[in-house]
C-alpha cells in the first residue's frame, strides 16, 4: 500500500509538471465543451438583419417588433428602397433581409393572404437555412395567434425544423459526445502514452526489477488519471448543467456510474495499447487516428448512425463511443434508467473485461522477451 | 577472494528464445563482498544473464540461485534482496533530486523515518544539498549516475547489478564512480558488473568474459592476462573473443 502511494504520488508528479499533459488533461474538456456548445452550433443568437417596410402599418409594426424582441435578431437597419438592398448584403452588414409587401395589412385582411419576402445571405448556407426557418416560424406564430381572433382562419401551413427542436439546442447533441471524446482521450491516450514513456526511458525495467509487481504498477500509474478523469466528467456535467441548460432528466448518480464503466473501459484500452509498443509516438498516433476518429465520426456523436452506409453501420456498432452516447443521451435528455441501458452497459463490461485479458496476455509476453 | 560465502551460484544456465540460445550452459559463482566483472561483446548474452539473474526471465533450464533463493520459485524474494541500475538513465529527469530517492526508497519498502533519514544522508554523502529540490533533467549526467547507483544501493541489497553504468561518463566521474563501487563492496554489498570498459576490468575482484552465449574465461584479471601472456585485458578479451569467432 506504501508503495502504491509512491507510485501514485510519482504520477502525480509527473501530470503536474508536464504542461502539455496538463494541458490535455484539463484545458481541452472546458475547450472542446466551449467549442462544441458556442461555435459549432445550429443555434442563431442576435444574427444581424435588415427590414424594408414597403407598406409600414400596424401589421407589420406588429410582427418586426416579435422579431426583434424573439431574442434570435438584431435589427441593425432600415431599408428604404430596392437599390438599397442589395448593397447592405455587399457591405456584409446584415445576413437577412425582411421585405414586406405594401398594404400588407390591407391584404391580410381583405384577402386572407400578404406576402413577406425573406433574402437570406446563403454565402453561408447553414445559417441562411436557420434564418430562415427561425423567421417563418415566428411569422407563423404570429398568423396562428392573429387566427385564434380572427372568424374566417388564414390557412397557412409552413413546416419548420423548429417544431421538431424548437431551440435547436446544438449543446443537447454535443454534450454527450465530447463527454465520450473527452473521457476516451485523457484515459486511453495518457496512460499508454505514460505508460509507454516509462518504457522509453528504461524506468520500467527498474520497476519490475523491483519487489513491485506488475499489477501494482499499472494500478500505480493509471489510479491518479482515473481520479482526474471522473473529476473532468462530473465538471463537464455541471458545464452542460449550469452553462448551456442541459436537462438532467434521470439520476446523476446513474450517470457517474456509467461515467465510471466507460473510464475504466477506456482505460484497459489504454493499457492494452501501451501493452502493445514500445514508442511514445506509435503509442499517440494509435490513440489517436484508432480512438479519436471514431468516436467523433462513427459514434452517432455528430452524424447519424442511421444515414451512413451499412458497413459504417457495423464499424459504429463495434465502437463502444456509440453505446455510452446512448447511454448518456437516455440518462440526461430522456431520464430513463437502468431498465432501457442495461444492454449497452454490458457492452461496456464486456469490452473491459475484453482489454484487460489482452493486455494481460500480451504483459506476459513482453516480459518474457 | 573476500570471502567463501556464495551470493550467486550458476550451474548449466540455459536460456533459449525460440532456437536462438542466448546463454549456453553457464556455469559460475560469485562470492559475498566481491566485484564480479561480466564482459563480453554486443549481443554476447551479457544482458539476458542478467534478467535471469534478477527475476525478470524464467530459465530454460539449469539451477540458479540468487541470495539463496531460487529464480523459478522465489522470483519476488530475489527482487526484494537485489539492487538494479540499468545501461539506460533510470531516474525520473521531472522529478527532484530528493524525490527520487524517497520514491525509490519506498517501492522497496522501507520505513518513512528511515526514508527520510537514509535520503538526507545520502544528498549530504553526495555534497547535493544545495541542489535537493533541483529536477534530475538540471543535474550533469555524472552526478546523476552517481546518484543512480546509491539510489540502486539504499535498500542495502546483497547484490548490485549494474548493467553498464558508466556508459557516456567523462573518466574523472568513473574513477569516482568506482570508488563508490569498492565501498559498496567493501559493506559486503556484493557487484555484479558488465562494462565495455576494459581499464574499468582490471578494477574487478574476478571477470568473466562472454562470447556467443558462453562463458569463454573466468578469473581474476591478473591471472587472465598471466594465462594469456597479455599486457592488458583488451589483448586477453580480443584474444578471448576471435579464438571462439574462429572455432
Amino acid at each position: 500500500m506504501k508503495s502504491f502511494k509512491g507510485l501514485f504520488k510519482k504520477e502525480i508528479y509527473h501530470i503536474f509538471r508536464d504542461k502539455r499533459t496538463l494541458l490535455i488533461l484539463f484545458a481541452l474538456p472546458v475547450l472542446q465543451m466551449l467549442l462544441f456548445g458556442y461555435v459549432i452550433t445550429n443555434e442563431i443568437k442576435k444574427a444581424h438583419i435588415a427590414i424594408y417596410d414597403k407598406s409600414n402599418d400596424h401589421t407589420t409594426k406588429d410582427i418586426i417588433n416579435k422579431i426583434g424582441s424573439s431574442g434570435y435578431f438584431n435589427i441593425v437597419k432600415t431599408i428604404k428602397n430596392d437599390a438599397e438592398i442589395e448593397d447592405t448584403f455587399k457591405e456584409g452588414l446584415v445576413k437577412e433581409v425582411l421585405i414586406f409587401e405594401p398594404e400588407f395589412a390591407v391584404k391580410l385582411e381583405k384577402q386572407n393572404i400578404a406576402s413577406v419576402n425573406v433574402i437570406t445571405d446563403a454565402s453561408d448556407v447553414n445559417t441562411a437555412n436557420l434564418l430562415t426557418n427561425y423567421t417563418t416560424a415566428i411569422i407563423n406564430d404570429y398568423v396562428i395567434k392573429k387566427n385564434a381572433q380572427s372568424s374566417i382562419p388564414l390557412k397557412i401551413d409552413i413546416q419548420t425544423r423548429m417544431l421538431y427542436n424548437p431551440e435547436l439546442k446544438g449543446v443537447f447533441m454535443f454534450v454527450p459526445g465530447s463527454m465520450a471524446m473527452i473521457l476516451i482521450l485523457i484515459c486511453a491516450l495518457l496512460t499508454s502514452v505514460a505508460i509507454v514513456r516509462e518504457k522509453e526511458t528504461g524506468s520500467m525495467e527498474v520497476l519490475l526489477v523491483s519487489p513491485l509487481n506488475s499489477v501494482q504498477i499499472i494500478l500505480g500509474k493509471v489510479t491518479p488519471y482515473v481520479s482526474l478523469s471522473v473529476i473532468n466528467a462530473i465538471s463537464i456535467i455541471l458545464l452542460s448543467r449550469f452553462v448551456f441548460g442541459l436537462p438532467m432528466q434521470g439520476s446523476f448518480i446513474l450517470l457517474l456510474f456509467e461515467c465510471f464503466l466507460f473510464i475504466l473501459m477506456s482505460l484497459s484500452l489504454g493499457i492494452l495499447i501501451s501493452a502493445s509498443t514500445n514508442s511514445q509516438q506509435l503509442a499517440m498516433m494509435l490513440s489517436m487516428v484508432a480512438l479519436m476518429l471514431p468516436t467523433i465520426l462513427l459514434s452517432g456523436f455528430i452524424y447519424p448512425i442511421e444515414n451512413m452506409p451499412v458497413w459504417l453501420q457495423w464499424v459504429c456498432k463495434i465502437n463502444p463511443a456509440t453505446y455510452f452516447i446512448i447511454i448518456e443521451k437516455n440518462i440526461m435528455l430522456k431520464g430513463t434508467g437502468m431498465e432501457s441501458i442495461w444492454k449497452e452497459t454490458l457492452v461496456i463490461v464486456a469490452y473491459t473485461v475484453l482489454f484487460i485479458g489482452l493486455s494481460v496476455k500480451k504483459f506476459k509476453v513482453r516480459l518474457q522477451l | 577472494m573476500k570471502s567463501t560465502e556464495k551470493v550467486i551460484v550458476v550451474k548449466d544456465l540455459v536460456k533459449d528464445f525460440g532456437s536462438f540460445r542466448a546463454n549456453n550452459h553457464l556455469t559460475f559463482e560469485v562470492y559475498k563482498g566481491e566485484v564480479f566483472g561480466f564482459l563480453g561483446a554486443n549481443g554476447a548474452g551479457k544482458t539476458t544473464a542478467i534478467k535471469v539473474l534478477c527475476g525478470l526471465l524464467k530459465p530454460t533450464s539449469g539451477y540458479v540461485k540468487v541470495a539463496g533463493y531460487d529464480v523459478y520459485s522465489q522470483s519476488n524474494s530475489i527482487k526484494a534482496a537485489i539492487g538494479y541500475m540499468s545501461q539506460k538513465f533510470t531516474l525520473y529527469e521531472d522529478l527532484t533530486v530528493y524525490e527520487n530517492i524517497t520514491f525509490y526508497a519506498g517501492i522497496y519498502g522501507l520505513k518513512f523515518k528511515e526514508i527520510k533519514q537514509k535520503s538526507l544522508a545520502l544528498i549530504y554523502k553526495l555534497g547535493l544539498e544545495a541542489h535537493t529540490h533541483k529536477l534530475i533533467k538540471d543535474l550533469p549526467l555524472g552526478w546523476r549516475q552517481k546518484l543512480a547507483f546509491s539510489i540502486a544501493i539504499i535498500h542495502n541489497p546483497e547484490i548490485v547489478f549494474l548493467d553498464e553504468p558508466t556508459s557516456g561518463v567523462d573518466p574523472i566521474t568513473r574513477r569516482q564512480f568506482w570508488k563508490m563501487i569498492y565501498e559498496a563492496a567493501d559493506r559486503g554489498i556484493t557487484v555484479f558488473v558488465t562494462t565495455h570498459y576494459m581499464d574499468e576490468a582490471e578494477y574487478c575482484d574476478r571477470i568473466s568474459v562472454m562470447s556467443e552465449g558462453c562463458i569463454v574465461a573466468l578469473d581474476t584479471p591478473y591471472e587472465l592476462k598471466k594465462k594469456y601472456g597479455a599486457r592488458s585485458l583488451n589483448e586477453v578479451f580480443l584474444e578471448l573473443v576471435r579464438t571462439k569467432q574462429s572455432i
